[in-house]
């Protein structure tokens, strides 16, 4: 049957039309919540329904026809078929029943002769009675188009040109076009007639397959509704969709589910829509607890998103410290202030004797000395006493837990923080982009000032300019040998800096520990400074020193500010360590001092038992009162000291750093310059840049040292919450009043996952010291948690055996015998080596597939043009043959065969017209006459598409494919 | 919106969160610019329109060299003036939120680049595009030279039919593996 072929070809081509406009997607959209007002509105609907048609120029949608048919089917079974009228003139109305009918048709006879009690089965009788009745009239329809050629003479032409008239007529009245269309319009009067003898045949009740389609219907809008937003409409289009697809919601969730589930159903609506308005209300009340939104995103609308990164990073870091904090204050110190046994009880609780008279001087406190020393701020102050208060605490092996906590967790949001920036670049071929990145998304929307915007300007022109540059790798590299000079003197230089730093910070500690050693009182408050201000005093120099190096080295601007970060890196872990190493031989002489004072105490306790209870030797001493005892120098908290100092050091210096080089010089560049005799604004001293790269990494190396001392102060996180919280105010007050948006825009997110690599480096490289020191150093003998043990680690293993089963203790032996252990390692490193090579393996398969795509992009171009010429060629040919045929009508008018052959030609070209006409393609067709042989087709207008651009969208094929199966079925039919 | 635009009504406020990816406080703020750009007799019309002009003296855009091209794309005016509606620009806020999806941002960006209108980019979009983002001083401005490198280049990357034009799916191709569109292609108010 021919005409199943033909409706077959038009679905398809209705379904690509779908892809190639939105005007479509709109018109089904229209279409649903047409519905949703036609059931109630009736009769009325035909009519809207055929405006709607004029509106829209091409057949809809596949979801538009089915929600249609569902419509439909609701419809009968809801008020019967009076519906069914002068839409079903509508092309859709017309091809789906025609699509019903083919299916149907095999299997009519017998249906024919049922017993018709169910609804649907009636009504699909009555469908194909339609339809049959359709075919008749269609068959008598082409034998009277016969017939009127057969008996071709000029009174009878005139005739049926008038009846062509009157079709056109028609055609217009409903624009909506189909080829099949042509033989239908006869139809119409009496499928009307038709239909108001059904009007009365439905009863009310909807069969399971109507409900389920109602179902689905509803489930779509709701999906419809969700996905809203994300549509780029007019605001007015999305209200009022949304309004219309609500208001259907309402009218028909109710609807499905009978009697009790019913009530149910409406039930369970009710609540979701509480939900997703609590769930709304619970995202506005998120986005408003986020700390200092509202001041990172004013400083983003100022300085841009570089700036603001920083901010957020500041804020993120604190974020951390806060949890850091939470753990060791929680868990650690209030315990300990709370259960533990009080100050005063026990030797290491108490400040020496020696100490008391000046323990609560400002600057005894201040250096962390005197009765803060003996706080619970310090690893020396906890007691060794397993369990604590009447919950039982074992205080020291949560002291060690929360010791390897924090670094545990802190590895673990680091790496997954990279993990997730990593995931979100993309990854792969980064480079391949380079150009169009550079145009497209190289502006920050955000900048909201003027001079930041010029900035902005400059240095996307010279990205162009050097991007244009690197592609054509015409670098004129003039004296190259002279270049190569400047750069090796440069970083001679630079090490030189490095070597001096390193050694100017070992020699301030080993004579602070001279002076340590003499007693801090006979010295000046610079001596006894000495080491964490010369600390600062570098850090805040030598970068300084290192820019002015790198000016000989003339490198790239984006590559001299990697090579200066990286150097300002290898200063301050250099700084670090060297202090590190310093700290290092301390602790040996602290321990050296230690063994002395324990001997002296053997002897000092001799001589107690002996003096004062010479007889009872097993009482004990109570007497003596605890400022009393001689007492190691606990090599632990002075650690934790030191860490102490230098972060207080390092805040102080960055807090008025920012004072004086940022607040101060701003104020005096701007009310000197009224009075000076060149322009200080825009010349030497000028305001400052806010330096995001030398601040990242200052936060991240004061968040390293709070990685290492954290074990040893447990107050370190606490300092550092506080810390950061001031300079996120005051930094943020003096960026907002007196820095300049920086000369050097550099992209936020890209030197994201630089910066935290580096804090990976850092928290690696300040644990490895920490981790050492647990590992290898026997604790203090008096002071601490550990004290008495031989190993800090020993906590755990008493804690196996005193608290756990036996059994459990020989698992656990079992299992860290390096025989298992040594395996497991090697299994991990290989799992490792898997997931990598898997990862570049996936990786090189990307690329295969992305040529590959190109490859078959290009083929399906040529295919296209190829198949554009052929259908340009067939065209010719038939419209050769029409003429012809017009030539044999006119010539040979005597004999009948002839006449009848021509007619039939005619016919056929009729046709041809017609189903031009049809499908409004005559402007089309006359334009690939024009185009075809040499370009390929009008790329329709892509607007409105997005949505349908789906990820995985092929860019470019789709269009062009579409373009051309469009085109396509409407030639080769002829 | 009433006649006053004083304030939102409850009902319009919880569908305009339904269809925008603002938040409450971000719709309430930016009815309060609105209002605020809208002149005395504006006020009294029931569907108010800032014309562009005043629309371009917001801070946010005032630097914006696409800052014409972004009213024009939002407007819904029939006179194809650039003068946006309440509803036109709490589209715009939308599209240039935080929390904008990657593909409605990209249709966006797509749409202020293709400067003609046409729906593809095509050289001489590319070209202005380029004198956008150079800004207007001489000193910035690339030689015709650069220029058709700079063209020639992107169209190499990104037109991937290799048909003279960046369509809307290969420059949303491009735009995804983009590190820092997302982060950039924002507008806070």
């Amino acid at each position: 049957m021919p005409r199943g072929n033909l409706i077959t070809s038009e679905s398809d081509i209705a379904i690509t039309v779908d892809n190639a406009g939105d005007e479509d997607e709109v018109s089904s959209c229209y279409e649903e919540h047409e519905w949703g007002k036609n059931r109630v509105k009736g009769r009325e609907k035909e009519r809207e329904k055929k405006k709607r048609g004029n509106a829209r120029k091409k057949g809809a949608s596949r979801a538009g026809r089915g929600d249609e048919e569902l419509e439909e089917r609701a419809e009968r079974g809801e008020k019967g078929r009076r519906r069914r009228k002068r839409d079903n003139h509508d092309g859709k109305g017309r091809e789906r029943d025609e699509e019903e009918q083919a299916e149907e048709k095999s299997g009519r006879a017998a249906k024919n002769k049922k017993n018709l009690k169910n609804e649907r089965t009636r009504k699909m009788e009555q469908e194909e009675r339609d339809t049959e009745e359709g075919d008749a009239k269609r068959k008598k329809k082409n034998e009277s188009a016969k017939r009127e050629e057969k008996k071709e003479d000029g009174g009878k032409r005139a005739v049926k040109e008038k009846a062509n008239a009157v079709k056109t007529k028609k055609h217009k009245k409903k624009v909506e076009t189909s080829s099949e269309q042509e033989s239908s319009e006869e139809e119409d009067v009496e499928e009307e007639e038709e239909e108001e003898k059904e009007k009365e045949l439905r009863p009310e009740s909807l069969s399971p397959e109507e409900l389920e389609k109602l179902k689905e219907a509803v489930d779509e809008k709701k999906k419809l509704i969700q996905t809203l937003r994300g549509k780029p409409w007019p605001m007015k289009k999305k209200l009022s969709t949304l309004r219309e697809s609500q208001e259907f919601l309402e009218k028909y969730e109710g609807a499905l589910g009978k009697g009790k589930g019913r009530r149910l159903y409406a039930y369970k609506v009710m609540m979701t829509k509480k939900w997703m308005k609590f769930q709304r209300d619970f995202e506005n009340f998120k986005t408003a607890c986020i700390p200092w939104e509202m001041k990172i995103k004013e400083i983003e609308s100022h300085f841009g998103s570089s700036v603001a990164s920083y901010f957020i990073f500041l804020r993120w870091m604190y974020g951390i410290n806060m949890i850091l904090f939470g753990l060791t204050f929680g868990l650690v110190m209030v315990p300990e202030a709370l259960m533990g046994r009080p100050y005063g009880s026990m030797p290491r609780k108490t400040v020496p004797r020696a100490d008391e008279a000046s323990a609560m001087d400002f600057a005894v406190l201040w250096d962390f000395g005197g009765y803060a020393q003996y706080s619970v701020l310090f690893y020396g102050y906890y007691n060794n006493q397993r369990a604590i208060g009447w919950l039982k605490f074992r205080m020291p092996l949560s002291y060690f837990l929360v010791g390897v906590g924090t670094v545990a967790y802190s590895y673990m949001v680091v790496i997954r923080t990279m993990a997730r920036n990593a995931n979100e670049s993309g990854g792969g071929d980064d480079n391949s982009f380079n150009f169009s990145w550079k145009m497209f998304t190289s502006w920050d929307y955000l900048i909201g000032n003027p001079e930041t915007a010029d900035n902005k300007f400059a240095s996307i022109t010279t990205s162009f300019k050097e991007a244009i540059l690197e592609e054509q790798e015409s670098r004129k590299d003039d004296n190259i040998h002279l270049t190569r000079f400047l750069r090796v003197l440069a970083n001679f230089l630079v090490m030189c800096c490095l070597a001096g730093s390193g050694y100017l910070i070992y020699f301030v500690v080993r004579r602070s520990q001279k002076f340590a050693l003499d007693g801090l009182d006979n010295h000046s408050w610079w001596e006894r400074n000495e080491v964490n201000m010369v600390m600062s005093l570098l850090g805040m120099f030598c970068p300084m020193l290192f820019d002015v190096i790198s000016t000989l080295e003339n490198y790239h601007p984006r590559i001299a500010l990697q090579w200066q970060l990286g150097r300002i890196f290898a200063l301050f872990l250099g700084n670090l360590y060297t202090f590190i190493i310093a700290l290092m031989d301390e602790i040996n002489l602290k321990r050296k001092e230690e063994e002395i004072v324990k001997f002296n105490m053997t002897v000092w306790e001799a001589s107690l038992y002996n003096g004062t209870v010479p007889e009872n030797s097993t009482a004990p001493p109570v007497t003596i009162h605890p400022a009393d005892v001689p007492r190691g120098p606990c090599w632990e908290t002075m650690v934790g000291q030191e860490f102490v100092r230098l972060i207080i050091s390092d805040t102080m210096t960055t807090y008025i750093t920012l004072l004086i080089g940022d607040f101060l010089r701003a104020v005096l560049v701007r009310f000197l310059n009224y009075c000076w005799c060149w322009d200080l604004e825009a010349g030497f001293p000028s305001y400052s840049e806010f330096d995001v790269s030398g601040n990242v990494l200052g936060l991240i190396f004061n968040q390293g040292m709070i990685w290492m001392g954290a074990f040893y102060a447990p107050c370190l996180p606490a300092l550092n919450v506080l810390r950061l919280h001031v300079s996120m105010y005051l930094q943020c007050w003096a960026v907002m009043c007196c820095n300049v948006p920086q000369e050097r825009v550099f992209k936020a997110s890209g030197s994201n996952n630089f910066y935290m690599a580096m804090l990976l480096v850092i928290l690696f490289l300040s644990t490895l010291p920490a981790i050492y020191t647990i590992v290898t150093i026997p604790p203090s003998f008096d002071c601490g948690p550990f004290s008495g043990k031989s190993r800090m680690f020993d906590v755990i293993q008493e804690t196996l055996e005193s608290d756990f089963p036996a059994w459990f203790s020989k698992v656990f032996s079992y299992a860290s015998n390096p025989g298992l252990v040594l395996p497991f390692l090697l299994l991990m490193v290989l799992a490792i080596y898997y997931l990598q090579s898997t990862s570049k393996s996936f990786k090189e398969a990307n690329v295969e597939l992305k040529k590959k795509l190109q490859m078959q992009n290009e083929e399906n171009k040529k295919k296209s043009k190829r198949a554009a010429l052929k259908a340009a060629m067939d065209l010719e040919e038939a419209r050769k043959a029409m003429t012809q045929a017009a030539e044999q009508q006119s010539n040979n008018n005597a004999s009948p065969q002839a006449q009848k052959d021509g007619g039939e030609n005619r016919s056929s070209s009729q046709r041809l017209h017609h189903g031009k006409n049809g499908r409004n393609a005559t402007p089309l067709l006359t334009d690939q006459e024009g185009q075809l042989p040499a370009t390929r087709a009008p790329v329709p207008r892509t607007y409105h598409h997005g949505n349908h651009g789906a990820p995985g969208y092929l860019p470019g094929i789709p269009r062009q494919t579409e373009a051309r199966v469009h085109r396509a079925p409407s030639l080769q039919r002829h | 919106m009433g006649t006053t635009a004083s304030q939102l009504g409850k009902d319009l406020l919880s569908e305009y969160q339904e269809l925008t990816f603002l938040t409450k406080q971000e719709i309430l703020l930016a009815h309060k610019r609105f209002t605020e750009l809208l002149s005395k007799e504006d006020k009294a019309l029931p569907n108010p329109r800032i014309p562009m002009q005043s629309i371009l003296t917001l801070p946010e855009l005032k630097s914006n060299p696409f800052r014409k091209r972004i009213c024009h794309v939002f407007s819904t005016s029939d006179m194809k003036d650039g003068s946006l509606t309440f509803e036109d620009f709490l589209d715009l806020l939308s599209a240039f939120s935080d929390s904008a999806t990657l593909e409605i941002k990209s249709h966006y960006a797509f749409r202020i680049f293709d400067f003609d209108d046409d729906g593809t980019l095509d050289v001489g979009d590319l070209e202005k595009l380029v004198n956008c983002l150079t800004g207007e001083t001489d000193d910035t401005r690339l030689t015709p030279d650069e220029m058709r490198q700079l063209i020639n280049n992107i169209l190499e990357e990104s037109d991937i039919d290799k048909d003279g034009t960046v369509n809307l799916s290969e420059f949303q191709h491009v735009i995804s593996r983009s590190p820092d569109f997302v982060s950039s292609f924002k507008i806070v108010l």
